[in-house]
């Protein structure tokens, strides 16, 4: 328990209660929910990893962004894909810079063993995100970073297995170096759109929140939010619109990262409030799948404009 | 579904006026008991983050199921969890009176102080399932045994040439006997699901890759010069399968066999993802990783309603490409589609769906039992829409061609199939 009054005495205040946390995201422009920020609270105060899970476009990815700007820290950002190994996630030699120092060496004269030693120090170690957020706190004078472990669910199982080993010490062995480890761990934060399910072992080891689409009324005060220049008449019809929207059965169903699109896109086209032909010209900003657009535009669109509408 | 009845905290376990800390280690107990997978370490995170928020309900409860729910689905389990444990407690945001009455089923009013109130009604009912449970573990148990010792002497009457019979015998005509029979011969079939490439590398002594690094260690001794280049090569993994079995009507039993056939083959399904659809898709996938397949299935009957009911094809995949084709259809997956095609919902969602599925996966694999028939013509409307956007067609109907299939699923090849219309004949069987 020692490590969490720690972490507890480095928490500034803004992030020092719940209520902080909401507030000091909603000054910047991010808008969570009570439950969301209990998740980042938490994950502040007891130092674990917090997994996001969400549909695309829930702003997962934004919360960590704006946890970085309200901590005043960096975001260190690693995109997962399959196949992501060590020499992308960790560290990397620069083999060029290698070759280059071995030709020096062999100009001077020097012995083999000499030059060995001298090509695998730190100046020729290439940092990748993992080894960058590691470091963080021990050249920045104890500050955390914001590790940003972006879309987990798209690495395979064996980077998941890795992942899970430095969660639980935040230590690193460059085998040429010797042992890397975090005086503080940085915060964590682990995204996952759930294309496949992600492995029991990872889970336990984090805090979980899902964030779902926003209710009405959110939506609403993200777009106020992010467009204060959009008319609230529209701000508030878009929301009612894309809440209808959901209900239909639909390949992809928009996030909030599309409202947003839409709504900048009925401002730049400065639409004071929905029309039925102006919301066709422009579903193509909300649904991404040619079989949606078709489904929706027409009669449907007028059908859910209505029920936004009744909604008031 | 079971989850909306859950088993309530007994009493003893509630915990009254003992310290926060072992009531928190005893509402961890009785997650556990209602099915959610709970590790000290969490119930200790618990701890420390209701020390962070406060006594606060609402709070509480958000704090704690961030600790202790790790998927989405279980969060509604685990309310109504908090919800039944913690109903007597008096938070500090709360007046007892208020919460009593907020908790009581409507017809009950509070009555007197906080500990007259009657227990749950839960303490003689939970021993009783106590004990049924047990005597259930036992007889399953006993069952278990049964069948290992079946297992110790298979085919004991069965000869070589009756073994052949029965293979080319159709499930639907198979007597129970020759069921399990059939469950010992499919164990010999050799299953091998043709492996795709990961972009995952490894050490190898040929490939396509560069491997920087060992190369320049293994140059040190030439004083650096490139003369030994180390290799890697993509790294192999078996493909995704994924099932979407029809249970409506005749349907059924293939279904099941084919399942069995799976199960026994791939030990524990663990790279297989099940649905089954009559009306409406279901999926299985978590309730078949057992080892007894047949109580497996019977769990699964209770629990999809339409187990042998009518057909609406369409409309199942409709389901699985929303739903879940982003989350199991990921890397290359080969989708098994068993049905006989008697579809009874619209035809055009069909042809549709059917073409979006075939777009989602890799190879896209229709088993008919209907096949098997020498003179099947494939002319019902559902199979007419459907089967343009097929990879392969394929017979499902006795054990030479559970056979066949495992072959076709070894030789699903790296690249993708060209996609039109092919129709695989049955080879004449019998």
């Amino acid at each position: 328990m020692t490590g969490t009054q720690e972490l507890t005495a480095a928490l500034p205040d803004q992030v020092g209660s719940i209520n902080h946390i909401q507030e000091s995201l909603r000054g910047r422009s991010y808008v969570a929910d009570r439950s969301l920020a209990t998740a980042l609270f938490l994950a502040l105060r007891l130092g674990k990893p917090l997994l996001l899970e969400g549909e695309a476009g829930v702003g997962k990815t934004e919360v960590a962004k704006t946890m970085a700007d309200l901590l005043a820290t960096d975001l260190i950002r690693l995109q997962c894909y399959e196949g992501l190994d060590v020499n992308h996630a960790v560290y990397e030699w620069n083999y060029a810079k290698q070759m280059l120092e071995i030709r020096m060496l062999e100009a001077e004269g020097a012995a083999r063993d000499h030059a060995l030693q001298e090509i695998f120090g730190p100046e020729f170690l290439i940092k990748r995100p993992l080894l960058q957020a590691i470091e963080y706190t021990n050249v920045n004078g104890g500050k955390r970073p914001v590790l940003l472990i972006d879309e987990i669910d798209r690495a395979d199982e064996e980077f998941e297995a890795f992942l899970l080993e430095l969660l639980s010490d935040f230590q690193i062995t460059v085998p040429e170096i010797g042992t890397l480890k975090a005086t503080t761990p940085p915060v964590v934060i682990i995204t996952s759109n759930r294309t496949r399910e992600l492995h029991d072992a990872l889970k336990r080891r984090c805090l979980y929140h899902w964030i779902d689409y926003p209710s009405i009324e959110k939506e609403e005060e993200i777009i106020a939010a992010r467009l204060p220049e959009a008319p609230q008449t529209l701000a508030q019809q878009i929301s009612r619109f894309m809440h209808e929207l959901r209900q239909v059965d639909l390949y992809k169903v928009p996030g909030v990262a599309e409202t947003l699109d839409w709504a900048s896109a009925l401002v730049v086209l400065e639409q004071q409030d929905l029309r039925p032909d102006m919301v066709d010209a422009t579903l193509g900003a909300i649904l991404k799948h040619q079989e949606d657009v078709t489904k929706v535009s027409g009669d449907l669109s007028k059908q859910l404009l209505a029920a936004a509408a009744n909604g008031e | 579904m079971a989850s909306n009845v859950l088993p309530l905290p007994h009493e003893r376990d509630l915990g009254r006026g003992e310290e926060l800390l072992d009531r928190i280690v005893r509402f961890g107990r009785y997650l556990r008991l209602v099915g959610l997978p709970v590790t000290v370490g969490q119930v200790m995170d618990c701890a420390t983050a209701v020390e962070a928020v406060g006594l606060v309900r609402e709070d509480f409860r958000l704090a704690a199921r961030t600790v202790f729910v790790t998927r989405k689905d279980d969060g509604v389990l685990f309310d109504k969890a908090f919800d039944l444990y913690w109903r007597y407690t008096t938070f500090a945001d709360e007046n007892p009176f208020d919460e009593l009455a907020n908790l009581l089923p409507p017809d009950q009013t509070p009555q007197g102080d906080e500990e007259s109130i009657p227990p749950p009604p839960g303490k003689d009912r939970r021993r009783g399932q106590e004990d049924e449970d047990a005597e259930r573990r036992m007889g399953q148990r006993e069952l278990e045994e049964g069948e290992s010792a079946d297992d110790a002497e298979p085919d004991a009457q069965l000869t070589y040439s009756a073994s052949e019979a029965l293979k080319e015998k159709d499930f639907a005509q198979f007597t129970t006997d020759e069921m399990e029979h059939a469950k010992h011969l499919m164990e010999r079939i050799a299953w091998q699901i043709a492996q795709r490439r990961t972009r995952r590398t490894v050490r190898a002594s040929k490939g396509r890759y560069l491997d920087l690094r060992r190369s320049l260690r293994q140059n040190m001794k030439y004083g650096g010069e490139p003369i030994e280049l180390a290799r890697r090569r993509r790294k192999m993994k078996p493909r995704q399968v994924v099932l979407i079995c029809d249970i409506s009507g005749s349907m059924d039993r293939y279904s099941r066999l084919l399942l069995q056939f799976v199960h026994t083959v791939e030990n524990n399904l663990s790279r297989v993802e099940v649905f089954v659809f009559g009306t409406r898709l279901t999926r299985i996938t978590r309730q078949l990783r057992v080892r007894n397949i047949d109580a497996a299935l019977e769990r699964v009957s209770h629990e999809v309603q339409d187990w042998a009911g009518g057909t609406r094809i369409g409309e199942s995949l409709l389901t699985f490409n929303t739903r879940w084709a982003r989350r199991v259809l990921g890397r290359g997956a080969i989708v098994l589609i068993i049905s006989d095609g008697w579809d009874r919902g619209d035809v055009d969602v069909l042809r549709r769906e059917m073409a979006r599925l075939q777009r989602y996966s890799y190879r896209l694999i229709w088993l008919n039992p209907l096949l098997g028939s020498p003179t099947y013509q494939p002319l019902t409307r559902g199979i007419q829409a459907a089967l343009p956007y097929v990879d392969d067609f394929l017979p499902v109907h006795n054990l030479n061609s559970l056979e066949a299939l495992a072959e076709a699923l070894a030789e699903v090849t790296m690249r993708r199939p060209v996609r039109r219309q092919t129709l695989h004949l049955p080879a004449v069987v019998g």
